[in-house]
């Protein structure tokens, strides 16, 4: 095992994420954060009538740091397009998911109330 | 006869061809990559059942109403300040586990044993802030099961019947409990897992064993942690 994975070490991976790096990604998290804060406590109770973007903006805000966290902490840009492939293809079945239920519970209400 | 090998008797030297990683990756870090897969389904799953149910209700307790405190210190006024912090927390432990691995690489032991105790302590200042914000719901009246009184939930709601506002908070109260409930669990485990290789770290194990990939299987499970944080912060908190 441990020769195996000296390999995988001295793969170039090094260089993927040095320091400044990492810094880097820490600031762009802090930084969506602090614009979803933003948009929370500054722009939407002054602006009541945007309420309805706002949750749209939430979400790509949250697709875009789970981004940089698989992408670039856990690593998996770095990693053959196989492994890639085989981690991200199955969230269909996510994606399923949501819209079975989401469109399915606007009917719900009818049922409930 | 021909010395040349036969088309069908030549080794192959195509990734999937055998006696080799196609992915490049060892075997524990492929394992933990898939659990994390599953994991994400369970997580996912929960979330959409919470996204559903708030989808088919007319009204839902405000979460600026409902996460107004900071316990011991503002009782009320101050939304999301306290989910902040524990925000901002989850995410420098995570910047701390990535160091960690980065020191790893360059097998600085020193390095990574301060960098994993960074980790450890972040992992319990996000449980404490959990334990605080539960004891501080918990106090308020919302438990599994249980509401707050008619006369208290009205405060949460701009609008519904006594008996749908009653109804929406049970739910509303199950769910997040069930869903905070489990990622703490997570992190509990990971609090725990971390300080088992931090000891690993300190009594050399890694550096005989020549690599620290336990420290990068263990920060995969970290790092889904704060990103699964980052999902339950969204739909709990922002929508």
């Amino acid at each position: 095992m441990s020769a195996e994975s000296h390999e995988v070490h001295h793969d170039g991976e090094h260089e993927s994420m040095s320091k400044k790096r990492i810094w880097q990604v820490a600031g762009i998290l802090t930084f969506i954060t602090c614009i979803e804060f933003i948009i929370a406590l500054a722009i939407v109770p002054s602006h009541p009538e945007l309420l309805k973007y706002a949750n749209p903006v939430y979400i790509v805000l949250t697709l875009f740091k789970a981004f940089y966290i698989v992408a670039y902490f856990m690593h998996l840009k770095f990693e053959k397009m196989g492994l890639i492939l085989s981690l991200v293809i199955p969230i269909i079945f996510i994606i399923g998911l949501i819209l079975v239920l989401t469109n399915e519970s606007h009917h719900w209400v009818d049922l409930r109330f | 006869m021909s010395t040349t090998v036969s088309q069908i008797d030549e080794v192959k030297t195509s990734p999937w061809s055998g006696g080799r990683s196609p992915f490049n990756v060892e075997y524990g870090k492929i394992m933990m990559w898939f659990f994390l897969l599953s994991d994400a389904f369970t997580f996912s799953s929960l979330l959409i059942a919470y996204g559903s149910l708030r989808f088919s209700a007319s009204v839902w307790p405000g979460a600026d109403k409902v996460f107004q405190s900071v316990p011991g210190l503002v009782d009320h006024g101050a939304p999301l300040v306290f989910v902040g912090l524990m925000t901002f927390i989850l995410i420098a432990s995570s910047v701390t586990m990535v160091l960690a691995v980065e020191a790893g690489h360059r097998n600085a032991k020193s390095e990574v044993v301060g960098w994993m105790i960074a980790t450890v302590i972040g992992g319990f200042m996000f449980l404490g802030c959990q334990a605080l914000e539960w004891g501080h719901l918990h106090h308020e009246g919302f438990w599994w099961g249980s509401v707050p009184p008619a006369e208290e939930l009205k405060k949460l709601f701009t609008g519904g019947t006594e008996a749908v506002q009653h109804m929406t908070s049970q739910e509303f109260a199950n769910l997040f409990f069930t869903i905070t409930g489990f990622h703490g669990f997570h992190v509990f485990t990971g609090v725990i897992i971390n300080i088992i290789i931090t000891v690993n770290v300190l009594m050399g194990t890694y550096e005989k064993r020549g690599s620290y990939l336990m420290v990068e299987k263990v920060g995969l499970y970290w790092h889904f942690v704060d990103l699964v944080w980052v999902f339950v912060f969204t739909f709990f908190y922002l929508v």
